[in-house]
């Protein structure tokens, strides 16, 4: 399930962390194509996700750790402990130089954001509850923070807090144990918006601390919050997987008077709906359900296309599955585990289109559990079904299976070199011989397989000045040529026989999603985002 | 002619039926009576054949009593040996001729052939009298009772509520649900009502007749009539357009309407034309919940279908905004059904079909309009209204609750629950403290702001299927007919008002559409409102009948209808008919049931009791058939000592101390439709008319036909307080009145063209006070009044009133009593007034001498209590009566021991009673003593305080 979503206006893009530590970084003017993603993490549960400084972006979770993210390299640039326990909630400052989260322990720790790290600055005072929800004033001058049956807000410059605002456990008459505040959102005129688990959207005066507007929305928990950068809209998601569209209407058409009004409801989750996001254009909402559903708002789009029709992000935009044709086997990849399953056959025949009865069914034939907390980066099975290789984050695994009459043994390759420490992409020649490995550091190396072991060919170096690593990868099935592309730059061909760069496709305006090279013609295929 | 005697048509408890071409005055059933051609008689119709010149020589013209009775011979079906209606020749053989074609039975050749003429006559006399007719004066159709309130209802400072009625406007009081006033004047349907808003003792109202009135609605009085010429088919008044309104019109075709504004021109004439109109909105529809004005008509909101259109007054720009119709299911039913505006903010509310509301705002822009989705209803919404205060938005459908949504909020909805039916329109009063909601079974609720019905307006209800018939309660005289799905209504005539509802099925009733509901289908009254059965099915496929009889008994100490008996399959099939043996001296009521099934069943109450309890119940004590037919029809005659039952085409009658069948009657003339004894004198006759128009009359002793007439009666009903029985029949041309005794074949009363449509139901109402029509052609008219149900439910009499002498006097009586409604300021201003005439009482007592109470003087109470026409001349009554009130002040200054009185008055106020026995001894010694000197010879002083008292003292005038 999504846990959280963060939108970066300046680059258009949008940061997704899910319930297993993974983050994904979204390209929404490139169609919505997951261009970088960050492996999980078990220990890592992410809470809080936001982008500072332009394009750092940062999450914290209930480890305890702050952690920012290499966007170049795709791995994590550093982990930091905040020392105040699990860390709920997160907020940049309008400005981008300030970071502050929200404890356990009910403390506020305000971080000064340095150009390569982040530095403690102080603590704001202690609540009694942990903090769950943090919102900054746009002038950056007042914090909003919600925490268990109050929203507390402080002031930047003293670090006090100068209201408390008792939220009402109350629910349609029968009194809830607790309300929980899940989500806050101070706007500019000093307006605090709160979403809690009674089902209540609620506007407070944060000058007087008082309760404006009630809106009951829901039966059950309102669990998330994002305003539009205008302050004009905002969106709430609710435990029923609705998602409400709050708009700020003028009372009639010649005054000025304004008023908040609940517009439109959309279910398109069928579970919790946790994170929410307010895109210029669109409503963008992600729950328990795992969808990401990007919602358009019609009276911002210019122009009826295709980028004004709902958007569910549902299948993954990696690689997950890998095949071996001579054997039909299939490994397929999952956060912790990989597993090989035999294709079924057929004896029957038919057209074109028709259905054809199974005579053997699919075998599950071997379940490889990962070591260690870190989920699989990516997996591969050779095309002759004897190898199968692995990554995670730190470690790289290369197996030899031998399947005969159902009998599978499966001996792990050992005595890795140290160059292959994590890889991004990895891919097996048609003849089963070499195997192509993308690693972190954008460096691409060959490996030829012999039978029980391997021998180290080549490395391919980055080209001097970049740091972008290659996720995609291409051979052509005579085995000599290799296509590699990062996530921004050209398609790179590489001559395998000479071992040497052969040429550069030049740079397309969107990300390349998918690498293939033609078996008779030879000729490179590559599409991109933008269809 | 006699003019003052002139019968019309009138509507009770009716409906929208716009029902103003049946129109009957005197004069023209007079010149259809009187130049009947005589000698066009028409053929008899009907066979008398030879079982009935067998039957005749059987019983050899003596009493059929005693010779046991013949069955019609086998075979009879087939139409053997029966005889055949003759159509040649045009000569009559009867010896008398009946004016509408009914004649004595003729003889009978040997051939068993009948002759007479055909029945064209008959029809040709129809069209002559309706062409009488048309020249006939007075064209007055009135409508009573509490008709559908068909357009939007509104208030005026909460004390009244105007409804529509067919062409009236009726104003409701809100306390005390009475009619007040009854506002006559248009000549077609009343189509929109609107308060004139800037002057809100003024009603505007609109009608098909191409006129816009407006009325002082607390005195009844039109004021002004705008002629616009066009069909009129909705009307709204907005405050800032001062001098126009908006209508409704259609343009060239039928479905196309148009909202424009009508400049209404100022002049003090009374009838104004105004053809001033300027065009609006196009393509809307033309009920008035499809418009709404909004912010104090900045702009106007019309839907229909998928579109919403707003106009803006100012710009004069119209947005349109449109939704998905597309045919799948999600937004199939999107149509819009009604629309409301918000009283201060740029929202518009629209119903829409799936029971969806939107509030729509931002419409002024085309681009950033939004829209909420409130859903509760499951059906169509039907009505929609925001508070004053724009708060809460209420809303109403086939769910019969009315939904309050507070603050446009979805989780935030009051309920009132269990209206009864279908809520069609919702108003609020202009202050906010009341709604009122018209619902589909003619009735309107008032609800109070705290959702709690405060009153209830109930009409006749409307039901689809009028089942039962109609019938009267003999002890309520109230009429009984199907109300509420599964109840009988008790509906009070004299007063308009149904009086309560029995539930008869006792299920909880499911408005769901398709779903089958037990029905009601017949009750009868018996043994002078004793007993009450009634019969209710329901079929769900041709072979699953469920039919279920429930007997009723009437609790004195209740006073309602308690359940004895319950019989389930009473019968195999259809219940056809049901009737109590209402005989005087019956010690044992007897109720008899005819089915499909070809029985029909007779029923006693028997001893129930047991050894807890004693209890009557009732059981099936004969059970009777013919020959395997279907029994149709069920009568008993007045002395309870026959019944007779009708077998498809044959009648039989049968003893009901034997059960022993009599005889039988076949007149081969298609199946009996309705059946039954003539009264008092004429008892010994029996009626029956079949379903091919053949009306006869048999006569009992002679077991012979008496006479027969052609005639498509469609309801025959006899009076039970006289010998006359009425029957409607019903031709393409409209339906006719015939009202005639079983003895003479002669109709006593033609009434042509009552009602266009076909006439279900008929009843006779015995008057409580027996009305004296010195016409000979309304003596029927005088005992009982005759009230009739037309297809599309509408209740119509034949009455010499108009609706405005209809009233009560107790509803006329509210008129007078219009008292100041106790607002807050009510309490403090009027307090502060109270203390004021206090004081000012007080300064007068110091001034003044304390005048007797008015009321107890003689003179006052004499001059009050007289008919005026005894009284002597106003002269003489003036100088009493100035010197009844002068003379204790006389004493005073005369004698000086008034200082005494005085004083005794101010101590002891309290007792006035001796006080007042005291100035009257003074007064009356004081008249004989003193005697007209002092009239005469006022002193200046006297006429002083005189005068000073005029100027004082009207209270009690007003108080009269």
């Amino acid at each position: 399930g999504i846990r959280c979503v963060a939108y970066n206006n300046q680059s258009n893009r949008l940061a997704v962390s899910r319930t297993d530590g993974t983050v994904e970084i979204y390209n929404l003017s490139a169609n919505y194509f997951q261009e970088k993603f960050f492996p999980g993490h078990e220990s890592r549960a992410t809470e809080a996700l936001c982008w500072a400084k332009g394009q750092r972006l940062f999450s914290a979770g209930l480890n305890g750790e702050i952690i920012e993210y290499d966007l170049q390299a795709l791995n994590i640039k550093y982990a930091m402990d905040a020392f105040g326990g699990p860390i709920w909630s997160m907020a940049a400052s309008p400005s981008g130089s300030q970071l502050l989260v929200g404890c356990e322990d009910g403390s506020v720790k305000l971080f000064q954001i340095t150009p390569d790290k982040i530095q403690f600055e102080r603590n704001f005072d202690r609540q009694k509850s942990r903090i769950l929800s943090l919102s900054w004033r746009p002038s950056g001058t007042h914090i909003a923070a919600g925490s268990i049956d109050y929203i507390s807000v402080f002031d930047v410059k003293s670090g006090s807090a100068i209201h408390k605002m008792l939220v009402d456990r109350q629910y349609m008459g029968v009194s809830k144990r607790k309300c929980i505040i899940w989500g806050v959102a101070f706007l500019s005129d000093g307006t605090v918006i709160s979403v809690d688990s009674a089902g209540k959207v609620q506007f407070w005066d944060s000058a007087t601390g008082t309760l404006v507007k009630n809106h009951l929305i829901a039966n059950a928990d309102v669990q998330s919050i994002a305003v539009s950068d205008q302050e004009d809209s905002f969106v709430v998601g609710t435990a029923e997987g609705t998602v409400f569209h709050f708009q700020l209407v003028s009372v009639t058409s010649n005054s000025s008077e304004k008023q908040w009004v609940r517009t439109k409801p959309f279910q398109h989750h069928t579970h919790d709906v946790r994170a929410v996001a307010h895109s210029p254009t669109a409503l963008i909402s992600g729950g328990t359900d795992t969808h990401l559903v990007i919602r358009p708002l019609m009276e911002k789009v210019e122009v009826k296309n295709y980028d004004a029709a709902l958007r569910k992000i549902t299948f993954p935009h990696r690689r997950l599955i890998s095949c071996s044709k001579k054997k039909q086997l299939l490994l397929f990849q999952f956060a912790h585990h990989l597993e090989l399953w035999q294709l079924g056959s057929t004896v029957a025949t038919g057209k074109n289109g028709d259905t054809l009865p199974l005579s053997k069914d699919a075998d599950h034939l071997l379940h490889l559990k990962t070591k260690g907390p870190e989920n699989i980066i990516c997996s591969c099975i050779s095309p002759c079904g004897s190898w199968i290789a692995y990554s995670t984050a730190s470690r790289f695994f290369l197996y030899r299976l031998s399947y005969e009459r159902d009998n599978i043994s499966l001996q792990r390759v050992s005595k890795m070199p140290a160059f292959l420490r994590s890889a991004l992409q990895i891919l097996f020649s048609e003849d089963s011989a070499k195997l192509f490995v993308a690693s972190n550091q954008g460096s691409l190396h060959i490996i030829r397989l012999l039978e029980g072991s391997f021998k180290h060919l080549h490395t391919f170096q980055p080209q001097s000045g970049t740091v972008e690593s290659m996720c995609l990868l291409a051979v052509s099935p005579d085995g000599n040529w290799l296509a590699a592309s990062g996530t921004s730059a050209g398609v790179h061909v590489y001559n395998v026989k000479n071992l040497k760069l052969h040429c550069t496709v030049p740079a397309y305006n969107f990300p390349v999603t998918a690498l293939a090279i033609a078996p008779s013609t030879n000729n490179l295929v590559i599409a991109h985002s933008d269809q | 002619m006699v003019e003052q005697e002139r019968v019309r048509v009138v509507r009770c408890g009716g409906s929208e039926l716009n029902f103003r071409r049946a129109v009957f005055s005197a004069d023209s059933k007079y010149g259809a009576t009187r130049r009947c051609r005589p000698g066009r008689g028409w053929s008899l119709p009907g066979a008398a054949g030879k079982n009935c010149q067998a039957r005749r020589d059987s019983l050899g013209g003596g009493s059929w009593l005693g010779k046991g009775c013949m069955r019609a011979p086998p075979g009879t079906r087939d139409g053997a040996g029966v005889c055949v209606l003759c159509e040649e020749g045009d000569t009559p053989q009867a010896r008398g001729t009946a004016p509408w074609g009914a004649r004595p039975l003729p003889r009978l050749s040997p051939a068993g052939r009948l002759r007479g003429p055909g029945g064209r006559a008959h029809v040709s006399r129809i069209g002559w009298a309706l062409g009488r007719l048309e020249d006939g004066p007075g064209v007055d159709v009135y409508a009573t009772a509490v008709a559908l309130p068909r357009g939007p209802s509104f208030f005026r400072t909460e004390s009244y509520i105007f409804c529509v009625s067919g062409d009236f406007v009726k104003v409701y009081s809100t306390a005390t649900e009475e009619c007040v006033h009854i506002l006559q004047g248009h000549r077609n349907l009343v189509t929109g009502i609107q308060l004139n808003p800037n002057n809100h003792l003024q009603l505007y109202s609109c009608s098909f007749d191409g006129t816009i009135k407006l009325w002082d609605y607390v005195d009844g009085i039109l004021i002004k009539t705008f002629i616009v010429g066009h069909k009129l088919h909705a009307l709204f008044t907005v405050a800032r357009a001062e001098d126009s309104v908006f209508v409704t019109i259609n343009k060239e075709k039928p479905d196309i309407f148009q909202l424009v504004s009508v400049k209404l021109p100022k002049s003090s004439s009374q009838e104004i034309e105004s053809k001033e109109l300027s065009f609006v909105l196009d393509y809307i529809n033309q009920s008035p919940k499809y418009i709404a004005f909004g912010n104090e008509g900045e702009y106007v909101a019309a839907v229909r279908d998928f579109y919403l259109s707003v106009y803006f007054f100012k710009k004069k720009t119209t947005s349109r905004f449109t939704l998905s119709s597309s045919r799948n299911k999600k937004h199939a039913k999107n149509n819009f059904t009604c629309v409301a505006c918000h009283p201060k903010e740029d929202c518009i509310a629209t119903g829409h079909k799936d029971g969806k509301i939107r509030l729509w705002r931002n419409f002024d822009d085309d681009k950033k309009y939004t829209y909420t989705c409130l859903h509760w209803h499951h059906d169509m919404v039907m009505d929609l209204a925001f508070s004053v205060t724009g708060t809460s938005l209420l809303s109403g459908g086939r769910e019969s609750v009315l939904v309050e949504w507070r603050d446009a909020a979805e989780k935030n909805k009051e309920f009132l629950p269990r209206l009864g039916a279908t809520i069609e329109h919702i108003s609020v009063s202009p202050a906010g403290d009341l709604f009122c909601t018209s619902h589909s079974d003619n009735k309107i609720i008032v609800i109070h702001r705290n959702l709690e019905a405060s009153a209830v307006i109930q009409g006749l209800v409307k039901d689809s299927n009028i089942f039962t018939g109609l019938m009267i309660d003999p002890r309520t005289k109230a009429l009984v007919l199907n109300g509420k799905p599964g109840h009988l209504q008790f509906y009070s005539l004299q007063s308009d008002k149904q009086l309560y509802n029995l539930d008869i099925v006792q299920q909880e009733y499911i408005n769901d559409y398709g779903l089958i509901q037990i029905e009601l289908t017949k009750a009868a009254f018996g043994c002078y409102g004793n007993w009450l059965a009634t019969v209710e099915q329901r079929q769900e496929k041709e072979t699953e009948l469920e039919l279920q009889m429930k007997l009723w008994m009437y609790n004195k100490k209740t006073q309602g209808f308690v359940l004895n008996t319950k019989v389930n399959m009473p019968h195999e099939d259809h219940i056809t008919a049901l009737c109590f043996c209402n005989a005087e001296k019956s010690e044992n009521p007897t109720l008899v049931t005819a089915s499909k099934d070809g029985h029909f069943k007779v029923w006693i109450l028997t001893d129930d009791s047991d050894i807890y309890k004693k209890a009557v119940g009732w059981t099936c004590d004969f059970v009777g058939s013919y020959h395997k037919y279907q029994a149709t029809n069920c009568c008993f005659s007045e002395d309870g000592s026959l019944l007779a039952v009708s077998f498809e085409e044959i009648v039989t009658i049968w003893d009901s101390e034997t059960w022993e069948l009599k005889c039988t009657f076949c007149q081969r003339a298609g199946k009996i439709r309705h059946l039954c004894f003539g009264r008092l004198t004429c008892s010994k006759y029996l009626l029956g008319a079949t379903e091919n128009g053949i009306l006869c009359c048999w006569n009992l002793l002679s077991c012979a036909l008496e006479w027969s007439a052609k005639l498509n009666v469609r309801v025959m009903e006899p009076d039970l307080n006289s010998e006359n029985i009425a029957a409607i029949s019903h031709s393409s041309m409209g339906s006719d009145l015939f009202v005639f005794k079983p003895s003479e074949p002669r109709p006593l009363y033609i009434q042509k063209n009552i009602s266009r449509e076909e006439v279900q139901w008929g009843v006779f109402v015995p008057r409580d006070v027996p009305e004296s029509f010195t016409s000979e052609a309304y003596q029927w008219l005088n005992r009982s009044q005759f009230y009739f149900l037309t297809k599309s439910q509408s209740l119509l009499t034949l009455s010499t009133k108009s609706p405005e002498e209809k009233l009560t006097p107790t509803s006329k009586q509210l008129l007078a009593e219009e008292s100041l409604p106790t607002t807050p300021f009510y309490f403090i201003l009027g307090k502060h007034r109270q203390q004021q005439d206090e004081k000012l009482n007080a300064a007068l007592e110091n001034e003044l001498v304390q005048l007797p109470l008015t009321e107890n003087i003689p003179a006052i109470s004499e001059l009050l209590h007289t008919p005026a026409h005894v009284l002597p001349s106003a002269s003489f009554l003036c100088s009493m009566f100035v010197n009844s009130l002068l003379l204790s002040k006389e004493s005073k200054s005369a004698e000086e021991i008034p200082d005494d009185v005085d004083m005794e008055e101010e101590k002891e106020r309290d007792d006035s009673d001796e006080e007042n026995d005291f100035t009257e001894k003074v007064q009356d010694t004081d008249n004989t003593d003193l005697g007209e000197d002092i009239i005469h010879q006022l002193s200046k002083s006297e006429e002083k305080e005189l005068r000073k008292f005029r100027k004082v003292d009207y209270s009690w005038i007003t108080a009269l």
